[in-house]
């Protein structure tokens, strides 16, 4: 779990570091693939636990998290059609996804309730600092009004995801 | 009742029909139905939020919650009711019981309301 938080940290530092030149701040095309990718990321480690979770609370908040995403994206994807905008791949959404690839591969090592521990533990931190770059960082930078307001709304989601990892960890102790 | 929802004026004629034609029916059926002034409340959801946030309604009203997001969402209440409110969609629930009773969202517990019901 530590490696995971700790690579998401990184590379959202890295984001924050470039941000120290005001020149370096991310692009709405760069901040449209960021977002994504922190969907996407979400849902595969979700489809990862529907697989092989025996809990019937973690598979349910797996099968939630799928679901939201998968609508979020959707309405990512329609939006910057409509603004003409392509996601722009960068160095924070590669250091994202190769941290995902990562504590997926760890994860796929356990089971049982090492595994459900692991996973809701991943979930509640990802959650959280996906929800400190999207305050600090991303929805500051985004200048397109339509991709800040997506993204105020994905926060909310983020915040609401957070809060239910953090009860269903709960209920796992 | 001051401090209920506003009711369009329009509606009274036919939500008085209404209302004494489900009297009728109730009376008719010789059943417990809801009282003959019962409304329907609403609650709009958008952008993860119910608003309003706080209803106050009677024993016998219902609350219908209109999901204008891309989300499922429901109003939970611990211990207590629990709805499902798909994407898009709308739900309602019967409010027979007089309660106090602050609900949630299970998918996004940060998505909170309170219904307020007095007796009828
Ligand atoms: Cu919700």
């Amino acid at each position: 779990m530590l490696s995971r938080k700790t690579a998401v940290l990184a590379a959202f530092c890295l984001l924050g570091t470039s941000l120290t030149h005001a020149a370096d701040k991310p692009t709405d095309p760069q901040i449209a693939h960021i977002a994504y990718t922190a969907g996407t990321i979400d849902i595969e480690a979700a489809q990862q636990a529907v697989k092989m979770s025996k809990n019937e609370n973690v598979v349910g908040f797996a099968k939630d998290m799928v679901r939201d995403h998968e609508a979020v994206n959707k309405q990512a994807l329609d939006l910057v059609k409509k603004l003409k905008v392509t996601p722009e791949d960068n160095d924070t959404s590669r250091a994202l996804a190769e941290a995902a690839s990562a504590e997926r591969s760890k994860l796929s090592k356990l089971d049982g309730a090492a595994f459900d521990k692991a996973y809701v533990e991943n979930e509640v931190a990802y959650h959280k600092q996906v929800n400190e770059a999207l305050e600090t960082l991303l929805i500051p930078s985004a200048s397109n009004a339509e991709l800040k307001s997506l993204l105020e709304t994905g926060l909310k989601i983020f915040q609401g995801h957070q809060q239910h990892a953090e009860q269903v960890a709960a209920e796992l102790k | 009742m001051p401090s209920r929802s506003p009711q369009n004026s329009n509606e009274d004629q036919s939500m008085l029909l209404k209302r004494q034609l489900c009297l009728g029916i109730a009376v008719a059926l010789g059943v417990a139905a809801a009282p003959a002034w019962a409304e329907t409340l609403q609650v709009t959801i958008d952008k993860l939020v119910f608003s309003p946030a706080v209803i106050n309604a009677r024993a016998g009203d219902t609350i219908e919650w209109i999901n204008k997001d891309i989300l499922a969402h429901t109003a939970t209440v611990k211990g207590g009711w629990d709805v499902m409110i798909p994407a898009g969609k709308s739900a309602r629930l019967v409010l027979d019981k007089v309660e106090s009773a602050d609900y949630y969202c299970r998918f996004h517990p940060n998505m909170k309301g309170k219904v307020t019901v007095a007796g009828p």
